[in-house]
C-alpha cells in the first residue's frame, strides 16, 4: 500500500493505491498504447471523375510521381471517368437500351477522349496529342503502361458501371484493377496522407 | 566539377519531361548499390526542384548539380 498524489484538473488530491493497482493501469496503458492506429500512410488516393484528356492525363502524372516519390498511388474512376477505362477493341452484350445508348455516346477508351477545353470540334484535341509527342509528353497509352509497370492500383466505381450499362468484359486489361463501391475508396482514401479529386 | 566521384551508373534522360525524369531516375537509383553513385542528365528545367524533392522524399542524397548548354547533370548518391 502507498499514498500517491494525483491530480485531476486543478485538484490535486491524495490516493491510495497498491503496487498492483499501478501494474495494472500501466499494464492497461500498455495495450491501449499497441491499440493505436498508424496515421496516415505514405498513399495518394485520387477520384478520377472527369473524362477530359487534360484532366486524366493530370490524374496519371501524380500518380506515377507519387509512386517515384516513393508513395503508393490508388486511382478511383467514376462517373466520367469510368468510360475512360474502357478498351476500344472489346465489346459486351446482353446490354439495355439505355446501356447501349451510354455505350454509344460515352467515349470508347482513352484515345476517344478530348480536351475539356479549347477542343474546337476535336482540332484542339488532335493538336494537342501532336504537340505531346513533339515535346516528349507521355501519352495516355504510356502513362497506363508506366503505371501498371509501378503498380498504380486502378479502382472502378461498381455504382457508375451499372449506371450507365458497362460491363466487365468491355474494360481494359490493367494488372491492379478492382471493381469496388465508395467504402473501399474511403478506407484507402483515410488512409491517405494526399487525397485528389480531379 | 570534381574528378573524383566515382559514377557507377549513368541516366540519359535528356528530352524527358515531368514525370518521366524522376520516375526513371527513381527507378534507376534501385539498380545501384547503396553507396553507390549516378549520374542523371536531364533538360528538363522542372528536374531542379523536383530532383532535391525526390531526394528529400527517398532519402537519398545529391551530391552536385551542375548546369551547362540547356543540359542538368545531377550526381546522385543511394543512401537507402
Amino acid at each position: 500500500m502507498g499514498e500517491i498524489m494525483v491530480q485531476i484538473g486543478e485538484e490535486l488530491r491524495k490516493e491510495t493505491m497498491t503496487v498492483g493497482d499501478l501494474a495494472k493501469q500501466v499494464e492497461e496503458l500498455k495495450r491501449q498504447v499497441e491499440n493505436v492506429k498508424p496515421g496516415a500512410e505514405d498513399r495518394i488516393s485520387i477520384v478520377v471523375f472527369s473524362g477530359d484528356l487534360d484532366k486524366v492525363l493530370a490524374a496519371f502524372i501524380i500518380a506515377t510521381g507519387a509512386v517515384a516519390m516513393g508513395m503508393e498511388a490508388v486511382m478511383f474512376f467514376t462517373f466520367w471517368g469510368t468510360p475512360v477505362l474502357r478498351d476500344s477493341k472489346k465489346k459486351a452484350g446482353g446490354k439495355d437500351l439505355m446501356g447501349k445508348m451510354f455505350g454509344f455516346m460515352l467515349p470508347k477508351g482513352r484515345n476517344a477522349i478530348k480536351l475539356s477545353n479549347m477542343n474546337m470540334a476535336g482540332m484542339g484535341t488532335a493538336m494537342m496529342k501532336s504537340l505531346m509527342k513533339k515535346k516528349n509528353v507521355a501519352s495516355l497509352d504510356e502513362m497506363f503502361e508506366m503505371a501498371a509497370e509501378l503498380g498504380v492500383k486502378i479502382y472502378i466505381c461498381e455504382m457508375t458501371m451499372s449506371l450507365m450499362g458497362f460491363k466487365k468484359e468491355e474494360f481494359i486489361d490493367y494488372p491492379n484493377l478492382e471493381y469496388v463501391g465508395v467504402a473501399t475508396f474511403l478506407e484507402q482514401a483515410k488512409n491517405s496522407k494526399v487525397q485528389l479529386f480531379i | 566539377m570534381s574528378d573524383e566521384i566515382k559514377i557507377d551508373k549513368t541516366m540519359d534522360l535528356k528530352g524527358l519531361p515531368c514525370p518521366q525524369p524522376v520516375i526513371k531516375v527513381n527507378k534507376g537509383i534501385k539498380e545501384i548499390g547503396v553507396g553507390q553513385i549516378l549520374e542523371a542528365i536531364t533538360t528538363d528545367p522542372g528536374a531542379l526542384s523536383d530532383f532535391p524533392a525526390w531526394a528529400r522524399t527517398s532519402g537519398n542524397e545529391i551530391l552536385e548539380t551542375e548546369q551547362k548548354d540547356g543540359l542538368i547533370r545531377f550526381i546522385i548518391k543511394r543512401v537507402k
